[in-house]
């Protein structure tokens, strides 16, 4: 009766060949694996980006070195408090350890491209302009002077 | 004749696959690194003097520790900064209190008297001059200066305004001379706009704003 019904002496579905699905499968992993880099660290700070419409890509991740302005997680504020701190690599770090980080970024890397390394600042959007200041004081001091303050991109008519 | 082996069961590989990329997936982030790119000043130099530039080719602005801006003196807000700098920077009417601006035939000459003067700034002077017929060039500076107290996203806010009035100043002049939006120039053409509209944000070495 019904269209779907299976008539007792019809011909038999051939069974879907899965031989392709693991090509496909490949293909996919290799996509996202040279479009995606792996992260860089892990966050001991809060940072939630400004917005600004004006951005520039960085271009090449292996000239980038971070340094990151937030106040500690949960975890983390037994030990480091609550005010915004500095986290370099995977360490909160004092303001002093900035030099330090800046001659190891630079001493992992030759010396073509360390002269071209560029300092991305991922602040949290509250934190106070001091702690920023100071950085660039420090950095200033070690010539370390491409920096970039990361922003998230939005359109012009959606910021104010 | 060699035995004839059986065929090797394939149908786990897809499931192999899968788990790869499913770990990759959690472990990469596909964000893009953006933002405002800045050069700072090198480190003072107490024995240098510092270069006097004239009152009215500075555009002052300041944040306080309360998030308020003044625009040259005068309590402002960020969304007015675009337009203001714009109007500082290009200076329509030559008034006596913008900034000052002077052809790219002048900085040439003064640029060939330079023994320090790279080549290849002279060459995009030179084509300044021949083919964009010998644009003024502002001299005008903004300066911006704030305090320990201000907040970061204030801070980015009035960066990014600022910015915002060069982009656009780059944009006009390179739709008026090359047909194109500034992104879309060749690198070459870019540094030819970036000579005549030069990015000048000065940030004061810090101290405290009321």
């Amino acid at each position: 009766m019904s269209k779907f019904k299976k008539s007792s002496g019809g011909r038999k579905m051939a069974a879907l060949s899965t031989a392709s699905l693991p090509d496909i499968v490949f293909m996919l992993l290799f996509f996202f694996m040279s479009v995606t880099s792996m992260k860089e660290t892990e966050y001991k700070v809060k940072i939630k980006l400004p917005q600004a419409t004006e951005v520039k890509k960085l271009e090449q991740k292996s000239l980038v070195s971070y340094i990151y302005v937030g106040a500690p997680l949960q975890a983390f504020q037994a030990k480091y408090g609550t005010e915004p701190r500095i986290q370099l690599n995977d360490k909160i770090s004092e303001l002093f350890d900035i030099a330090d980080y800046v001659e190891s970024e630079r001493s992992s890397r030759d010396e073509n491209d360390a002269q071209r390394l560029t300092y991305s600042l991922k602040v949290d959007s509250d934190a106070k302009m001091g702690i920023v200041t100071d950085i660039k004081q420090e950095l200033r001091k070690v010539q370390a002077l491409k920096i970039n303050y990361s922003t998230l991109k939005v359109e012009r008519k959606d910021l104010y | 004749m060699a035995k004839e082996l059986g065929q090797i069961n394939a149908s786990s590989q897809a499931d192999i696959a899968f788990l790869l990329l499913v770990f990759f997936l959690v472990t990469t982030s596909m964000s893009v690194d953006q933002g405002l790119n800045r050069t700072l000043p090198p480190p003072a130099d107490k024995n240098a003097d510092a270069e006097k530039i004239n009152e009215r080719n500075i555009f002052i602005v300041l944040i306080n520790k309360d998030n308020q801006l003044a625009i040259e003196g005068e309590l402002s807000d960020v969304r007015m900064l675009t337009d203001k700098t714009i109007e500082f920077l290009t200076n329509p009417n030559d008034n006596e209190n913008l900034a000052a601006k002077e052809k790219a035939s002048e900085k040439f000459e003064k640029l060939q008297k330079d023994a320090n003067a790279k080549e290849e700034d002279l060459k995009n002077y030179k084509y300044l001059i021949d083919h964009c017929g010998d644009p003024e060039i502002t001299k005008g500076v903004v300066s911006l200066q704030n305090d320990r107290g201000t907040k970061y996203e204030t801070y980015i806010a009035v960066q990014n305004a600022i910015v915002a009035a060069f982009d656009i100043c780059r944009d006009n002049f390179s739709k008026e001379n090359f047909g194109k939006t500034f992104d879309e120039l060749s690198s070459d053409q870019q540094k030819i706009v970036k000579l005549a509209i030069p990015l000048s944000i000065s940030e004061a070495e810090p101290r405290s704003i009321k």
